[in-house]
């Protein structure tokens, strides 16, 4: 059976070699960072050999340990209180009564998104260090109150649009089967939300683990993560070992999306009706 | 059993308010299967939705079993819907669905696990316990949906327009099963659709609903025989109306002529005035002599419909009439375009509306 000839970009003059353009602009210098990692010299544009010596010198560098460790518990943290402000809002907004200043709480939760981050990171810097002075406090606290605050966007995204596409009469059928409150929301709302909080909660970790702007400005002397630590090494000698953690944050991100992906579409599937 | 006693329900403030359902009574007994019936938006869903407590009236009560039920929440009514589209849990296997109400309550596991059975038995699903709603065809899944809202054993089942979304063999079906599951349980089934032959062959009782209003309340014999208003009776079954005069003495004078005694409404209906007669396209015969009879026209089309044939006349005072009449090859019947013919019918078939 002939299919009849829709209009279809791919046939279109030119698309291939901007394709491709696009396709190297975006990929080759990726794919030339993690090369050069495995290089054995010190330099990052000439091939010297193939060596892992840069990964085992990232390994055993205690400053490179002491960020990453600070990354993972700022990340953590500010996943998990993110995550259950943002599937709080989701429920406020989508699943309360409406009500009076529905459209600023809104306007509150997408602030990182709107307003510059490097107004955020001023602001806040100025704020913390009013603080800093006045209460001698300067731990880990900061960082993790600003990571909280500008992954919720992230994570409320995700579960917003889930909750949208949700069946209402789900929740009613539920309520109509003797199901409370709480355990329509245990039974049926959550159960079916998770994917959307999977979501929320992996792009709220990458979004804080990725974070170079506000981390430079709010943290402490001795506070590096692993972004700050490697835009450090830039000012003084970048060497392979940069090319290294790269390499890793990249192969951790791309495992994590891998496996949202095969997450939801287990999920979805479940959830077809 | 269940009373609904003068109900408003209004969507909106103020004036530019919709009024969804308006001053609406009913009560409904034990064991019976009610229907609602009326065109879409006229108000079912609505009604129905109230009694179950997603949607609370404006003014009025409801009474289930004496007791006021409008101050409970959902999950407090001894009331279980089925959905009009299902609505399984999708990401609970059949058996979990049908079991779902059960555990709410508190059960015992070895009751839920027993009711559970019976059930999927019930509605022969036995088969498909371990399934998820999304691997089930939409008649499964509406069986899944009853025997899910059957389970706890709910003083009444509410069910809108359950069997529209079936193709018609399995809507047959699914209407012979509703009743034979109504008759074993003996829950009282309140049915809504806009489907008038569905609501005829399955329901106890009838109510007609029309603009946020009941209509009439009835059997499916009195509502198709003894229609109260011209809305009930247009939308129930084909209809000839006949313009008539209304005498003192309670006889009906036609269109050419001829006297009868109708059938009259309850209320009385005020003498010397113009009423309307309804007559109904199967109890009506032709005759070849028009003198005789009580009605009489010239025959201008006829439609062959395999089991019936249609004869559309028009009448002296220049109304169209049809006379349905079953096809027999035995008696075949010679009447020609634009011959004037006779239609007879029983007096007492002719229901009087006012007006
Ligand atoms: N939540 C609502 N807000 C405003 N109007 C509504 C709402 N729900 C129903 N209606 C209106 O009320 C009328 C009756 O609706 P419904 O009870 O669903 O009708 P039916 O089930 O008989 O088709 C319709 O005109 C519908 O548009
Ligand atoms: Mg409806």
């Amino acid at each position: 059976m002939a299919k009849p000839k829709t209009f279809d970009t791919r046939r279109q003059a030119g698309f291939t070699a901007i394709a491709a353009f696009c396709f190297i602009v975006l990929y080759l210098p990726i794919v030339l960072m993690v090369i050069f990692s495995f290089n054995s010299g010190l330099a990052l544009t000439s091939w010297e050999g193939f060596s892992l010596s840069w990964y085992v010198t990232a390994w055993h560098n205690e400053v490179v340990q002491a960020a990453t460790i600070r990354s993972v518990i700022i990340a953590t943290v500010a996943t998990v209180v993110s995550t259950l402000v943002a599937v709080l809002a989701a429920l406020v907004m989508g699943r309360g009564k409406p009500f009076r200043g529905r459209s600023a709480m809104f306007a509150l939760i997408n602030q990182p998104l709107m307003v510059p981050e490097i107004v955020t990171a001023v602001s806040l810097l100025v704020v913390f260090a009013w603080v800093k002075t006045t209460t001698g406090y300067s731990g880990l606290g900061y960082l993790i109150l600003a990571h909280s605050a500008f992954c919720i966007p992230f994570a409320f995204m995700p579960v917003r649009a889930r909750l949208q596409g949700m069946d209402q009469t789900l929740e009613q059928a539920a309520a109509d089967l003797y199901a409370s409150s709480w355990q329509t929301f245990r039974r049926v709302t959550f159960p079916l939300l998770w994917p959307g909080v999977l979501a929320g909660a992996m792009l709220a970790f990458v979004t804080s683990l990725d974070d170079v702007v506000i981390t430079e400005f709010v943290k402490s002397a001795g506070q590096d993560t692993l972004p700050t630590y490697m835009l450090g090494q830039m000012r003084r000698n970048l060497t392979p070992e940069t090319n290294a953690i790269a390499t890793v944050l990249l192969v951790f991100s791309v495992v994590l999306v891998v496996a949202f992906f095969f997450v939801s579409r287990e999920n979805h599937a479940k959830a077809q009706l | 059993m269940i009373e609904v006693d003068r109900i408003h329900v209004r969507f909106g403030e103020g004036p530019g308010a919709f009024i969804a359902l308006n001053d609406v009574s009913v009560t409904i007994g034990e064991s019976e299967f009610f229907t609602l019936l009326g065109p879409s938006g006229c108000g079912k869903t609505t009604l129905l939705r109230s009694i179950a407590g997603f949607i609370h009236p404006n003014e009025g009560a409801i009474r289930l079993a004496g007791q006021d039920i409008l101050s409970l929440p959902p999950f407090k009514r001894p009331v279980n819907t089925v959905f009009q589209n299902y609505a399984l849990f999708p990401h609970m296997t059949v058996a979990e669905n049908v079991g779902f109400g059960l555990e709410m309550l508190g059960r015992p596991r070895a009751e839920v696990t027993r009711t559970v059975e019976e059930m999927l038995a019930l509605v022969k699903m036995t088969a498909m316990a371990n399934r998820r709603p999304s691997e089930l065809s939409g008649g499964q899944q509406q069986r899944v949906a009853l025997a899910r809202a059957l389970a706890p054993k709910p003083k009444v089942l509410l069910l809108d327009e359950s069997l529209s979304a079936l193709d018609l063999k399995l809507r047959k079906e699914m209407q012979i099963e509703l009743k034979r599951l109504q008759s074993e349980t003996g829950i009282t089934f309140i049915f809504v659709t806009h489907d008038q032959e569905e609501a005829l062959t399955m329901s106890d009782r009838i109510a007609v609903m029309s603009a946020g209003k009941i209509r009439q309340i009835g059997t499916p014999r009195e509502i198709y025989d003894h229609p109260r208003e011209r809305f009930v009776a247009d939308f129930i079954g084909d209809t000839n109306f006949v313009q008539a005069k209304l005498f003192a003495d309670g006889t009906v004078e036609l269109p050419g002529g001829a006297r009868i005694r109708a059938s009259l409404p309850k209320d009385a209906v005020p003498a010397n005035r113009a009423v309307t007669l309804v007559i109904r396209p199967e109890q009506t015969v032709l005759e070849q002599a028009p003198e005789q009879a009580q009605l009489s026209g010239v025959l201008e089309n006829v439609v062959y419909c395999g089991t019936d044939t249609h004869y559309h006349l028009t009448l002296t005072d220049g109304a169209r009439f049809v006379v349905r009449r079953q096809n027999n090859p035995a008696r075949p019947v010679t009447f020609e375009k634009g011959q004037r013919l006779g239609i007879g019918f029983d007096p007492q078939a002719a229901q009087v509306l006012e007006g």
